[in-house]
């Protein structure tokens, strides 16, 4: 019961950063109608900038201002580098560009700073709080949960009250209309890319910690991860990133405290798989089903 | 064609509520041509549309008229001939563009954003010349013109009726006080009531603050008795342009190319 306890809690604080980093797929899902493959490729690169800032500085909280940042550049330099290339045609030449972006990066990455994992702290204690005798959870973890919750409501918060949100969802759902009323819609893709690529960033920066290392594919598993979450809650759909995020958090935890590591990933897929077959627009698809 | 007088001061019930809205402008098509190869779409059509007047753009199905009013948006583009907004030519104007400078068009099918509220729709509609507080009155000042809308204000858009997405379109679009608003079939599967709703607001806004208008239609009756002119499309060519009250009365005309 006591693990069971603690095995939900780590659950909740590792799926509320694949939630930030679905919700991050989701977004440019929303923008340009794109499964951006070369998120996790991106948001490593925003990490390392984090990794070298804090080292200069000693200071982690700059570091994590900087991932935002440069997370947010990596977002502008792709969407207006090549994905706004893409032919719309086929959502496979979207995903190809991808992919061919996450190869740059992970080369670039690998013969800037090589191959080995460096350790990365965490601001705040790893160890579990212990409450009546129950291991619960870390300190870290509980950063990682007020962190997370935090960007999730801003983002809301961006999105429903602001013109710039509502430019955004506009955008989204009716370019051609939203052009025909004034609004900028390829400077909306590109706002939308960005404030993506800085939240995927954030959730980067938050599991590296938790993981063996910062390395140049520390983030696969993480995109892996997330990507099943956003099937499962439906690509359309923000709040289904944030619920999906956190069952699959669970689900690995639970996983690999009862049945091992080695099984969680498989645990994933499975759910991926199950959730294909049975909902293919995923468990929060709202008017339609995706098209790639 | 003579341009109807027009008088600037926005009066109440038109929705406007800001001060200082934009009088009509004048669009002209010069030559325009439209699509490539054997047969183009629209060809070398010229229509003056003078400020603060309801041209009725009449034709067919197929005729080029939803053509014609994408290509004013540059949603479509031209093959040869101008479009001169105001004196000035649009070549190379973007849509969004040319819709922050005062051409508005309600597209064909109502286009409401399904997924967005009342009030978001006509927010978005807004806030490239409002924001704020000036916003919230513009969006007040549609809903004094559209009653039924009122008390939608939350509904999403798929909710609406046909009626409504009219009224929603029609008052998103003339919400920033565009000087010309292009009106693709606004009538379309409308109740007579609504269609006559809808025609009495154009001829209000055309009245009151002077917009000028080219109004898509293919329900020749109700859009010829807004009109000031119209113009017959046949097959992308112009066949006809005469005062509306020509066209009214003209039974050979109307005939061979409104067939009725």
């Amino acid at each position: 019961m006591d693990r069971l306890l603690f095995l939900l809690a780590t659950g909740l604080a590792r799926g509320a950063i694949f939630a930030l980093f679905a919700l991050s797929l989701v977004l440019i899902w929303r923008a340009a109608r794109v499964v951006n493959f070369a998120q996790g490729a991106m948001a490593v690169v925003a990490t390392y900038v984090a990794f070298a800032v804090t080292g200069l500085t000693g200071s982690y909280w700059i570091g994590l201002a900087s991932a935002l940042v440069a997370g947010g550049l990596m977002g502008l330099i792709v969407e207006r580098g090549v994905m706004r290339f893409a032919s719309h045609a086929s959502p496979l030449s979207g995903v190809i560009i991808a992919i061919g972006v996450v190869m740059v990066l992970q080369s670039l990455l690998g013969i800037a700073f090589g191959p080995n994992a460096r350790p990365m702290e965490a601001p705040f204690p790893e160890t579990p709080i212990v409450l009546g005798g129950v291991p619960v959870l870390s300190p870290y973890d509980l950063f990682v949960l007020v962190v997370a919750i935090g960007l999730m409501g801003l983002l809301a918060l961006i999105f429903t009250r602001t013109s710039l949100g509502l430019q955004l969802r506009a955008s989204a759902f009716a370019p051609e209309v939203s052009r025909l009323l004034g609004v900028r819609v390829a400077r909306m893709v590109t706002a939308g890319w960005v404030l993506a690529s800085a939240v995927g960033a954030l959730a980067a920066l938050l599991l590296v910690p938790t993981e063996l290392g910062l390395n140049p594919h520390s983030a696969d598993m993480l995109f892996v991860s997330a990507f099943t979450v956003a099937v499962v809650g439906g690509l359309d759909s923000p709040p289904g990133a944030l619920v999906g995020g956190l069952v699959v958090g669970v689900l690995i935890s639970l996983v690999t405290g009862y049945l091992g590591a080695t099984v969680a990933p498989i645990a994933v897929l499975g759910l991926l798989v199950a959730v294909l077959l049975v909902r293919p627009g995923g468990l929060f698809a709202a008017t339609e089903a995706r098209t790639a | 064609m003579s341009a109807q007088p027009q008088s600037a001061s926005p009066a109440a019930g038109t929705g406007s509520t800001a001060t200082g809205a934009r009088a009509g402008g004048t669009l002209e098509l010069d030559g325009l041509t439209v699509g490539y190869g054997g047969a183009p779409v629209l060809r070398d059509v010229s229509i003056r549309v003078p400020a603060g007047a309801i041209v009725a753009l009449l034709g067919a199905n197929g005729a080029g008229k939803t053509t014609l009013l994408r290509t004013v948006s540059a949603l479509v583009p031209v093959a040869s001939g101008r479009i001169v907004f105001d004196g000035v030519d649009l070549a190379g104007v973007r849509v969004e563009d040319r819709a922050r400078a005062g051409l508005a068009q309600v597209p064909e099918g109502r286009s409401v954003v399904a997924e967005l509220t009342v009030d978001e729709n006509l927010r978005l509609g807004g806030l490239q010349r409002f924001r704020g507080r000036r916003l919230a009155s513009a969006v007040d000042g549609v809903y004094d013109l559209f009653e039924p809308l009122a008390r939608r204000r939350r509904a999403a858009g798929h909710q609406l009726s046909g009626g409504e997405r009219q009224m929603l379109a029609l008052g998103r679009a003339i919400i920033a006080e565009p000087r010309v608003l292009l009106l693709d079939e606004p009538s379309l599967g409308l109740a007579p009531r609504v269609v006559a709703q809808i025609m009495a607001v154009l001829r209000a806004l055309r009245d009151e603050r002077g917009l000028t208008v080219l109004l898509a239609e293919q329900n020749v009756t109700s859009a010829l008795a807004v009109a000031d002119h119209g113009v017959v499309l046949n097959l992308g060519e112009v066949v006809a342009d005469r005062p509306a009250e020509d066209l009214r009365t003209d039974s050979a005309l109307r005939h061979a190319y409104l067939g009725f």
